[in-house]
């Protein structure tokens, strides 16, 4: 088995057989799937069309944003990525691969959800399944991105909860998840455009429900694409091997720059 | 002598105003086993860690088989195995995955066999939070040669491990050693030292102050022996007592203990005398100085 084979199916098998992992995989997001989507459909049932979008991008805040970055953060105090690195393992395999299984996890999660929605919820299935395919890579794509750096800047599992809760709490209020955006009062709209479930919602709403391409959603494409990509590579770029060895290539706040397409998206939007 | 296989010249790291390691150079030859002995703080690890490429040096050349480690890492990562001080594996990885994980980044096959004359044949299945700390340290090994390295790298190898199980590695490392691969440890436990390596070198704060092998160390020193007798009548037992060659002499529990710069001449006297007196031995032990007496003699007169 080649080595990104052999690394690739331990952390998969790892996101199943962690209890915290397995609850930020799968229990928690599809558990909160089944109640709040009984909940809303009784008491509104004009929710059903956003079963599946709020729900596919809060698994991805929760397992990405939520469940990537701890063991990222504890795997370095503990010192594995120091037996990593004295073995050979590139810095990359170590930050790729979590986030690449992880994703895979989210993918499977969000994809129970889409077929199971419709069954469970009479929610509508996406019209173009193009566009959902786009909006689900995207939105996985920069929450793994966010959730990596997190795991790489934080000095510890206590600072990690921090970080990730600045994006996970206001995208589920103020993101487009439980209050749509147009709903939203002006400067909460505004600042809810920092969050990048503002701009997954807005790719599934237009896109994936059938219609037009439009200005807003491809500047939705452009702010989770240029996030991700940077994302990715500001923590390959400030990635550390060891908390006791703080030499780094650059300031662990380099990594607010992430914010940068969200900021200039909550210009434009 | 042949070439080699560690070269160290001029090493020196230091951490902000901390001088860590300064300005050492030591060499290591193939197939022996090499202590690098310090107390606490002396730079051992650090030491260790820039060989190991896990921190960079501020000066100095370090040459392990001709590779240099800050620029040919993964070249060096394949040429040595390294049993770090502090480093862990995922909680749940069991000893069966990290065999297959490690000897996969190594391109080599899973050594199962390494696993079985570590004592871990049985915890293949076994996680890594469920094994003990004795059993934690033996995988560490186990996976530092998997990929059959030519030099192992141990920082503080029996650290944590109950008697056996230091005594199983210590006839490990004798066997590796038999088989060519040479070794450099890292340790504060000089018995340890005098009893596995080949040579040491004596670290104090960030210097080496003391290099050769254990009994050239010892050798070097006050080169007193130390003589214990117990005798049935205790007819050694007195204060004015005067033999040749003791250069000083105390009593503990019924016995006459005394330090001697002629070993041959003081028990030839004290048999003679015990004869004289018609008493007899029950007990005679003959102690040259340990290397940890002259570890605390080099070290009490660098502080001084």
């Amino acid at each position: 088995m080649s080595a990104f084979a052999s690394h690739f199916a331990f952390e998969f098998r790892t996101g199943l057989r962690d209890r915290p992992l397995l609850l930020m995989n799968y229990l928690f997001p599809l558990s909160f799937y089944v109640v709040v989507s009984l909940l809303m459909t009784q008491l509104n049932p004009t929710f059903r069309p956003s079963i599946i979008p709020t729900m596919v991008v809060f698994v991805a805040l929760t397992s990405l944003i939520l469940g990537l970055p701890n063991p990222l953060v504890s795997a370095r105090e503990a010192g594995i990525f120091r037996s990593y690195r004295v073995n050979g393992i590139p810095a990359l395999s170590v930050i790729l691969i979590p986030a690449l299984t992880t994703a895979m996890h989210t993918l499977i999660a969000s994809l129970i959800i889409t077929f199971t929605a419709p069954v469970l919820f009479h929610a509508p299935l996406p019209v173009n399944w193009g566009a959902f395919a786009l909006f689900l890579v995207l939105t996985i794509f920069v929450t793994a991105g966010l959730g990596v750096l997190i795991g790489v800047i934080s000095t510890s599992t206590r600072i990690t909860i921090l970080w990730s809760q600045l994006i996970f709490l206001p995208s589920i209020i103020i993101g487009g998840l439980m209050v749509p955006r147009s709903a939203l009062i002006g400067a909460l709209a505004k600042i809810g455009s920092l969050m990048p479930s503002t701009y997954s919602v807005q790719i599934y709403d237009t896109l994936a429900n059938g219609a037009g391409l439009d200005a807003k959603t491809i500047l939705s494409m452009m702010v989770l694409l240029v996030g991700g990509v940077l994302a990715f590579a500001l923590a390959s770029y400030l990635f550390s091997w060891d908390s006791q060895n703080t030499t780094r290539r650059g300031s662990a706040w380099l990594a607010v720059a992430v914010a940068v397409p969200f900021v200039i998206g909550m210009v434009l939007l | 002598m042949s070439e080699p296989v560690i070269k160290v010249l001029g090493l020196t790291k230091s951490y902000g105003e901390f001088l860590a390691v300064d300005d050492i150079s030591f060499e290591v030859q193939a197939g022996e086993i090499f202590g690098l002995l310090g107390p606490n703080g002396a730079g051992k690890t650090t030491t260790l860690e820039c060989l190991e490429a896990l921190r960079l040096p501020d000066k100095g050349d370090i040459r392990i088989m001709g590779i240099d480690p800050v620029r040919s890492v993964r070249r060096l990562h394949n040429t040595i195995g390294v049993q770090l001080q502090t480093s862990g594996l995922p909680a749940s990885m069991t000893v069966g995955e990290a065999m297959r994980f490690f000897a996969a980044y190594h391109g080599v096959a899973p050594r199962y066999d390494l696993l079985d004359r570590l004592g871990l044949k049985e915890k293949v299945g076994a996680q890594y939070h469920a094994l003990s700390t004795g059993l934690q340290r033996r995988l560490a090994l186990a996976l530092a040669l998997a990929h059959q390295p030519p030099i192992l790298v141990m920082d503080e190898p029996t650290a944590g491990l109950d008697v056996p199980s230091r005594v199983e590695l210590h006839e490990l490392m004798n066997e590796l050693r038999s088989s060519g691969i040479t070794i450099l440890m890292a340790t504060h436990d000089m018995a340890e030292a005098e009893k596995m390596a080949d040579r040491v070198a004596i670290l104090l704060r960030g210097k080496i102050v003391a290099t050769g092998t254990p009994r050239e160390l010892t050798a070097a020193g006050s080169a007193l022996t130390k003589v214990t007798v117990s005798t049935s009548k205790k007819s050694l037992l007195l204060p004015e007592l005067a033999l040749p060659g003791i250069q000083r002499q105390s009593q503990q529990d019924e016995y006459f203990i005394c330090f001697t710069s002629d070993v041959g001449l003081t028990l030839k006297a004290i048999l003679a005398y015990i004869e004289e007196r018609d008493d007899a031995i029950i007990d005679l032990r003959v102690e040259r100085p340990s290397l940890e007496e002259r570890f605390l003699e080099i070290t009490t007169e660098k502080v001084e």
